[in-house]
């Protein structure tokens, strides 16, 4: 009896271990942020691991799209909740971001140690733009999605989304003219989409 | 600890909470709103420091959201910071999901959750493109050619051939340190003459 309870005890606390172990892996290994972790998730907690299914992997992705926070803390939150309750889900969340804790502190000291030089002033100075620039293509394609429904341009522009220009369009006006805090203006574009929606 | 320590540690906390429980739409959405509270109300970021710690988060592993934080912490307050940014960053997603799993698929098929969803999504990508064209403007005024260049050509790179982000942000480092070389040699031989 003493022996089984033994044994399902390390059996409890393994997979701990193998969450936290997972999700290091996704946390180390996802670099370019959101989209570039979902086939590492997909590898971990359905592949590898037995934790979830295609469908239900299929459907943490799209809470996740549908809810705040990163797409790998959100499945780490998900898939950790699955497999072993609430102290999973810590745990898996924790092991997400135990790497970028690691290495961005490690860069940031080394970010404010050395920037006053002038040839990682230089460095620095050419990757502003491209920041600009990448930060550009992300808000380009997320206003496709916001008005076409999915990421790339479709090739006939019938699925056009005119209730969801408006919105765009108003509220980026809302931000130029009065330069109102982001956060209202997306609370008062939610609510402005459900009732436009709602009425049409 | 002094009063002032607190009330910083309590405004890095409920910033960066605040903040993570707004990221609709993925990692490059904190970004704009980072620098809308750390650089525009608080003034504890520069302009150009954001930049930096933008391309620092973004060729990191993990996820963007919680490396800008992290940054920001460490630097506002050290590792102690650093990690009640992190703390203030997970915590919002790991309550909502908590909560959202057990109901998961109702949710997912609510209309009303889907229009309000659908609706901030044209937010998010109105705030980013007025944070785009804020940014932009910097590098206009500078009035030099290279970083008008870089600006344009990495646009390109990422929007029309897909070019990985680590790629166009190596090619980037290395152009700004050979420009930075180039215009030390002028100066020199300016002076030499």
């Amino acid at each position: 009896m003493a022996a089984g309870k033994d044994l399902e005890g390390g059996k409890g606390n393994m997979i701990y271990l193998q969450l936290f172990w997972s999700f290091i892996q996704v946390g180390l290994f996802s670099i370019g942020g959101g989209y570039a972790a979902m086939p590492l998730i997909q590898n971990q907690v359905v592949d590898i691991h037995p934790w979830l299914t295609m469908t239900q992997f299929a459907d943490i992705m799209t809470i996740a799209e549908m809810t705040p926070g990163p797409i790998a803390i959100n499945s780490a939150t998900f898939v950790g909740i699955q497999v072993a309750g609430l102290p999973g889900a810590i745990v898996a969340t924790t092991g997400c971001v135990f790497p970028s804790c690691v290495i961005v502190m490690t860069l940031a000291y080394l970010y404010y140690r050395f920037r006053g030089m002038n040839i990682v002033q230089g460095i620095l100075a050419g990757l502003r733009p491209a920041v600009i620039a990448m930060i550009a293509s992300a808000g380009i394609s997320l206003l496709i999605l916001a008005i076409y429904g999915q990421r790339a341009l479709p090739e006939n522009l019938q699925s056009f989304d005119g209730i969801a220009a408006v919105i765009f369009l108003i509220a980026f006006f809302v931000l130029r003219k009065w330069k109102c805090s982001p956060l209202w203006v997306m609370a008062g574009s939610g609510l402005a989409g459900v009732l436009l929606y709602w009425i049409f | 600890m002094k009063n002032t320590d607190i009330s910083k540690y309590r405004q890095l906390f409920f910033s960066t909470f605040k903040l993570s429980a707004c990221t609709f739409g993925g990692g490059f959405v904190i970004i704009p709103l980072m620098r809308k509270r750390f650089v525009e109300e608080l003034g504890w970021i520069e302009e150009e420091e954001m930049m930096d710690l933008t391309a620092i988060a973004q060729s990191s592993p993990g996820a963007i959201a919680v490396n800008a934080s992290i940054i920001v912490g460490y630097h506002v307050a050290g590792i102690p910071g650093a990690l009640l940014t992190v703390f203030g960053t997970v915590l919002p997603p790991l309550v909502i999901i908590s909560v959202i799993s057990m109901f998961y698929k109702a949710f997912r098929d609510n209309p009303i959750v889907n229009m309000a969803m659908a609706g901030m999504l044209c937010g998010v990508a109105a705030v980013i493109l007025d944070v785009v064209i804020n940014m932009a403007k910097t590098i206009v005024q500078q009035k030099k050619i290279v970083p008008l260049l870089v600006l344009l050509g990495s646009f390109v790179a990422v929007r029309f051939f897909n070019v990985n982000i680590i790629v166009i942000i190596l090619i980037c480092g290395v152009i700004g340190a050979l420009e930075t070389w180039r215009q030390e040699k002028i100066l020199k031989e300016a002076k030499g003459i």
